[in-house]
């Protein structure tokens, strides 16, 4: 399984990558090419050259900026997993981090690379569409900021274009005084491409009522979705609250059917882990401990 | 012999299995690891279609690709080698390494291309034009069954490879005066053992030597023979080095029509040639596939739960080709009633072709889906007549003191204690507390189910099941071999005349030889010369190394301990009987005389004139070793299949979320008894690595075609192996029941756990979804398929 | 393409496609066997070469890439020739293995694993080797293996070596070696001090 033959290139600068793309439409970023070499292995994907930013300083590291946090494309998943910041600020992707892959793919494979893979069941992508992140690409002479809910279109399909290069992913910060997360995933065997997984976050106030809430469900349909629970708000998200809003959002889902489940699985559990996903996040807003915390 | 491991000096006492040491530094010798010069690569062409005539390939874009040296097709092939060996009476089943004007399943093998490298093999095989007229085709083995279906051997007039029915005993009798009857039907699904290692071979054809050197990752009886024969070439110009390391094989690594592709190309180019499967080519066209059957089961009992008779039709697909998969169903037969007591026995075999990949040898040979069935009979009596499956497994096993037993089909049963390894495990796993632990899961909302599974490993593997199959082949001979010997300074060498896949034998033998000779088993050498220097082996299959490996050890060790003695009375002037071999020296019993291991070296290697009449000088000695029992051929449709007969108990507690569906084992007891074992490390791996195996084969792994005939799991994302998250923590209870058969008493462990976990895993789910009135009947259970039938039974009872 | 790579210590030098792998470089341009190929894919981890001190899968990373990091193969591990590293050696005492093939990209895991702690659990063993495909052992002798190890290494009187690793500990500094008489505190049978 040897790749067709291309050509490699190292630029030194985020705009020279871009120009390199620009100027070749059978050319094709590498990062950590945990995705992407399957494909060539497979002569799936026959780019004529390849494009390797990895290295782009420009593109790593983890910041903090006007309420959101910024994760440079190419930072590598399991520097994401420890990071402070992320643990702190966007404690979603946190918990969702240790379901990507398996820790050799997160010591190579990118927070970039797993959004511009949009894998319809991958962890990172669902985290950015349920926290409305903005995916920030670079093109030649400038840099569009696309939201994460438009900017997954199908199955590895994104709205990136000619010539653009994901430079980051911006996840706002909620701030809030009491915040839960809750993440569940369900595949054959751990830590593969999940048939089913639901991330939530929630705040609440004192009184444990419901000040905002985010769902959204990943390998279900051709890509992740941000799921309406707008119903949830000033409750006190008890079972019924959220049996409800699970129901009324999750109905008449699209869902796949393929060799590994059915739609009416990927249905049925999508309700069952949202919901559980939703009582962690309420519990862990609420001070306890939350359920089902991966690590 | 004893049953007690403190009899035994280095037998069964926790020694460190040699060949790790290489393993763990990197220096295992694979085949990919064999560099020659001048070598070429070779990069197959897969068929698109499950079944199309090939009207023409052009190789002129391909020949013209950088590095390209060759285009090889079926067309050449046909004319040039003949078909490779099909064990059946099926002359118009033709199999060669490459589709012949015909392909019959996607995947198949169409050309090959030789390059310098393999990237540019690849790269040309996308330049080779094939044109096909697509065919009908057929995937379903009871629609190929049907004589109307598309034959995929037209020669052969239809897709039925065997159509064979076995009536042991008075079947009909025994059903009509049981008072219970009940039928079902269980399918195995498509998968196999599918090693981390690809099937690879290298050949170099040396003209003027007129000699074939082939390296191959091989698991296989008579390879160099078959080899010799494809190519029509003496058989002593073929030397298959043996000292390659396999990366695993349970069974599948046969690559017999990798090697005679690879063997002609290098006798056609004048170059050494390699082919290593990459992954597609392994997983879609290797021909590595396992079993893949439909068991129509009728059993009937009475209102003891005791069975008395047993109707069993198995309906095997078989592939595009013959491969060993008819043979799968005949070894079986020689555990057909599992351990329990089934007076009679009616075994209906069928093998049919169709368009899918082809079955090789996977580890049990058929025994494990087989035992599937069996398992999945004994469970639904005991809900039948309202019993324990535990009670039902009691009152129905073979008693101990009824061995040797003879089976219906003719194998006697050398012994065997399955009431005591019941028993311990039922302690061990304090049965009553598994049960509670059940309850309480149930209680909790979850759903949960025991699982129990008694099988037999039948071993020392001879190949009476081809006669049985194929009145033609008169085969009872099924030997294996061990040339010890001694050199003129002292140390010891044994030669072992196979390849291994990690089973441990030179470990086995230096320590067989050793507890014989009563030496240090780590001052042995173990070597294995090529095919050429080699003495007649069958190599592991059949669970057999122990057994025969170990014997022919033993023989040969106890030839030179007595050649020892003679020399020594002769040294002594004394009679044989009055001396006595210990410690490696020999000492008169009534006198002081007593000579050391040095001085027996020297009198053998350099004192001719001190040596007893008619003694060879050196010391040196070998043994051939047939298989203890199966001498016979079959009569009147029975046989003694395998000598010996483990025997393995397994307890498994599932519990499964009702929504997400996915069992979650909690705990795995096993109980095992293979007779004496001579290397507890190497017994352990083999029972936890069975289990992982038949984990995968119970919930994971299967080998999935659509409608199209396309082959939907061509890659390790879409067949699921099992990783470390997947295989629970598994307890093992010791047993020893001896064979009467052997030289310590050991019996074979090659396929143990594989042979229970996937009826016991189905059992243990069965069990937990019983009282939703639903079962699953096909491996391998999906989750998806949990999930959506409880909650049709939810629904239904609504 | 020239590349020059850090392997073992050592530097390489080749000339290679931009499409070979570093697996493919290690074994064909460089003669570095015991890394294996099984799947090509990335799944099997056979293929597993540290780099840096943290396992990859050299499948996945073509040679091109691969400048600049310290690249530790399995021949890297003994620690002389004839001598076992006490993972290594550890792997042989339970008998960790069976055909082999699998085994040098285990024996780096864990060795991965144990450079950044001692102290791991049955279930951090589980999801560190998560990404290495067994189909002989059935894990049970490996996780003993890297049990035993961490036991000797525990106990063992060689200071831990400056770590390469990148990627610190969760507690963002290395915890303090035990010394021996606290680890036999911990003995079973030992009574209070």
């Amino acid at each position: 399984m040897k790749p067709a033959p291309f050509d490699y290139v190292r630029p030194d600068s985020l705009v020279e990558a871009c120009e390199l793309l620009a100027a070749d439409e059978d050319a094709r970023v590498i990062a950590g090419g945990q995705t992407l070499v399957p494909m060539l292995a497979m002569r799936l994907a026959r780019p004529v050259r390849l494009i390797d930013i990895l290295r782009l300083g420009e593109l790593t590291g983890i910041r903090e900026d006007s309420g959101s946090i910024i994760v440079g494309s190419t930072t590598r998943q399991a520097i994401a997993l420890q990071d402070p910041l992320i643990r702190k600020s966007v404690p979603l992707l946190a918990l969702a981090l240790p379901w990507v892959g398996h820790p050799p793919t997160r010591n190579r494979g990118t927070v970039g690379g797993s959004i511009a893979n949009a894998d319809p069941s991958a962890e990172i992508p669902l985290v950015a569409v349920t926290l409305d992140a903005a995916i920030e690409a670079a093109t030649p002479d400038d840099s569009v900021s696309t939201p994460a809910d438009d900017f997954f279109i199908g199955p590895m399909l994104t709205t990136i274009g000619m010539g653009e290069c994901i430079s980051a992913v911006r996840f706002p910060v909620w701030t809030y005084k009491r915040i839960g997360v809750g993440f569940h995933e369900i595949s054959a065997r751990r830590s593969d491409f999940a048939f089913v997984s639901a991330a939530a976050q929630i705040a609440t106030d004192e009184e444990g009522r419901c000040l905002e809430a985010a769902l959204g469900i990943g390998g279900v349909g051709d890509r992740p979705l941000k799921l309406d629970i707008s119903s949830l708000l000033g409750t006190r998200l008890d079972a019924k609250s959220l049996t409800e809003a699970v129901m009324a959002a999750a109905i008449d889902l699209d869902a796949t059917d393929d060799l590994h489940a059915t739609a009416d699985y990927r249905r049925r559990v999508a309700v069952a882990l949202c919901t559980r996903a939703l009582e962690d996040a309420r519990d862990g807003a609420n001070g306890g401990e939350p359920r089902g915390v991966a690590r | 012999m004893s049953a007690d491991p403190s009899a035994f000096r280095f037998v069964s006492t926790n020694r460190r299995v040699r060949e790790d040491r290489r393993f763990v530094v990197g220096r295992g010798h694979y085949v990919a690891d064999v560099a020659l010069e001048g070598m070429l690569h070779v990069a197959i062409l897969p068929s698109q279609y499950p079944s199309a005539r090939i009207l023409s390939i052009d190789s002129s874009a391909a020949l013209a690709m950088p590095g390209v040296h060759y285009v090889l097709t079926g067309e050449e092939l046909v004319a040039a080698v003949d078909p490779l060996m099909n064990g059946l009476d099926t002359p118009n089943v033709k199999r060669y390494p490459l589709a012949v004007g015909q392909t019959r399943y996607a995947g198949e093998w169409v050309a090959a291309v030789a390059a310098e490298t393999r990237a540019q093999a690849e790269d040309a095989t996308e330049k080779l034009r094939v044109s096909y007229e697509q065919l009908p085709f057929v995937m379903d083995a009871e629609e190929a069954f049907k004589p109307d279906s598309p034959p995929v051997h037209p020669a052969h007039g239809s897709n039925v490879l065997l159509d064979k029915t076995f009536v042991w005993g008075e079947v009909e009798k025994d059903f009509a005066e049981s008072p219970h009857h009940l039928s079902f039907r269980v399918v195995w699904g498509r998968n196999s053992t599918v090693p981390i290692e690809t099937f690879g071979v290298a050949a170099s054809w040396d003209p003027w030597r007129e000699m074939l050197d082939v390296w191959a990752s091989i698991q296989m009886p008579k390879y160099p023979d078959q080899i010799a024969r494809a190519l029509r070439i003496p058989a002593n110009n073929v030397r298959v080095h043996q000292d390659v390391d396999v990366g695993g094989s349970y069974g599948v690594k046969r690559g017999i029509k990798h090697t005679v592709l690879v063997s002609h190309l290098s006798r056609r180019l004048g170059r050494p040639v390699r082919l290593i499967e990459d992954r597609l080519e392994n997983m879609r066209g290797g021909d590595q596939h396992g079993p893949e059957r439909i068991f129509d089961v009728d059993i009937a009992f009475n209102d003891q739960g005791i069975v008395r008779s047993m109707k069993m039709r198995a309906l095997d697909n078989a592939g595009g080709y013959a491969g060993r998969a008819p043979f799968q169903l005949g070894k079986p037969i020689g555990a057909i009633v599992g351990p329990y007591k089934i007076n009679s026995v009616q075994y209906r075999a069928q093998s049919v072709t169709s368009n899918k990949a082809v079955q090789e040898a996977v580890r049990g040979f058929g025994q494990s889906p087989t035992n599937y069935a069996i398992e999945t009979a004994i469970d639904k009596v005991a809900v039948a007549i309202g019993l324990d499956p535990i009670e039902v497994r009691r009152r129905n096993f073979i008693r101990k003191d009824e061995f040797p037993y003879l089976i219906p089909s003719g194998t006697s049963y050398d012994s065997g204690d399955y009431h005591t390894v019941m028993e311990k495990v039922l302690t061990h796993v304090d049965y009553v507390a598994l049960q509670k632990e059940r309850d309480r899961l149930r209680a909790s909302g979850m759903l949960a189910g025991i699982g129990i599974a008694a099988c037999l490993e039948p071993s020392g593997g001879n190949s009476s099941f081809e006669p049985l199959l194929n009145e033609k082949n008169t085969t009872t001979t099924w030997m294996d071999s061990c040339r010890i010997n001694i050199d003129g300074a002292g140390f010891v060498t044994v030669t072992i005349h196979t390849t291994s896949a990690g089973q441990g034998h030179e470990t086995l033998v230096a320590t067989v030889v050793g507890e014989v000779l009563e030496i240090d088993p780590d001052t042995i050498r173990v070597v294995r010369p090529d095919s050429l220097a080699c003495l007649p082996s069958n190599t592991p299959v059949g669970s057999r190394m122990a057994i025969m490996l170990g014997g022919a050890a033993f023989h040969a060790a106890q030839k030179l301990k007595a050649k020892f003695i003679k020399i020594a009375a002769h040294q002594f002037g004394c009679k044989e009987d009055e001396v006595g071999y210990s410690g490696g020296g020999v000492a008169a019993t009534q006198r002081k005389d007593h000579l050391s291991w040095a001085d027996l070296v020297g009198i053998a290697h350099r004192n001719f004139h001190l040596l007893p009449a008619g003694i060879e000088p050196g010391l040196e000695s070998t043994h051939v070793m047939q298989v203890p029992t199966g001498t016979k051929l079959p009569e009147n449709g029975r046989v003694q299949m395998y000598p010996c007969h483990s025997f393995e108990f397994h307890v498994v507690l599932i519990a499964i979320d009702p929504v997400l569906g996915k069992p979650d084992i909690r705990r795995y007891v096993i109980g095992h008894d293979c007779g004496t074992v001579i290397n507890p490390h190497i017994v352990k791996g083999m029972t936890l690595g069975g289990i992982a195996h038949g984990i995968g084969a119970a919930l994971l792994e299967e080998f999935v075609y659509d409608g199209e005939g396309q082959m939907l799991t061509q890659s390790f994302m879409d067949y699921l192996l099992p990783s470390s998250h997947e295989i629970p923590k598994v307890e093992i209870v010791h047993h020893c029941t001896p064979s009467p058969y052997t030289v310590f008493g050991q019996k074979g462990s090659g396929e143990s756990g594989y042979l229970g976990a996937p009826a016991a895993i189905s059992n243990a789910i069965n069990d937990a979804v019983r009282s939703l009135g639903i079962s699953f009947s096909k491996l391998p259970i999906r989750i998806s398929a949990i999930s959506d039938a409880v909650a049709a039974a939810k629904q239904d009872k609504q | 393409m020239k590349i020059e790579l850090n392997i073992n210590g050592v530097h390489c030098a080749s000339d290679v496609e931009p499409r070979t792998t570093l697996l493919d470089a290690l074994r064909d341009d460089f003669l570095l066997t015991g890394t294996h190929a099984g799947c090509e894919h990335g799944v099997c981890g056979a293929c597993t070469v540290l780099l840096d001190g943290e396992p990859v899968r050299s499948c996945l990373i073509f040679a091109v890439q691969a400048d600049g990091y310290e690249i530790t193969t399995i021949e890297g591990i003994a620690t002389s020739p004839g001598e076992l590293s006490v993972i290594q050696d550890a792997f042989c005492e339970t008998h960790g293995m069976q055909c082999g093939y699998c085994t040098p990209g285990m024996i780096l895991t864990a060795h991965a694993l144990l450079e950044r702690t001692h102290d791991v659990s049955r279930e951090d063993i589980v999801e560190a080797i998560s990404g290495n495909i067994c189909r002989c052992t059935g894990y049970g002798q490996i996780i003993e293996a890297v049990e035993f190890a961490a036991d000797r290494l525990k106990k063992s009187n060689a200071p831990r070596r400056n770590k390469t690793a990148k990627i610190r500990s969760v507690g963002g500094h290395d915890a303090p070696e035990r010394g021996i008489l606290e680890a036999a505190a911990d003995a079973p049978g030992t009574g209070p001090r």
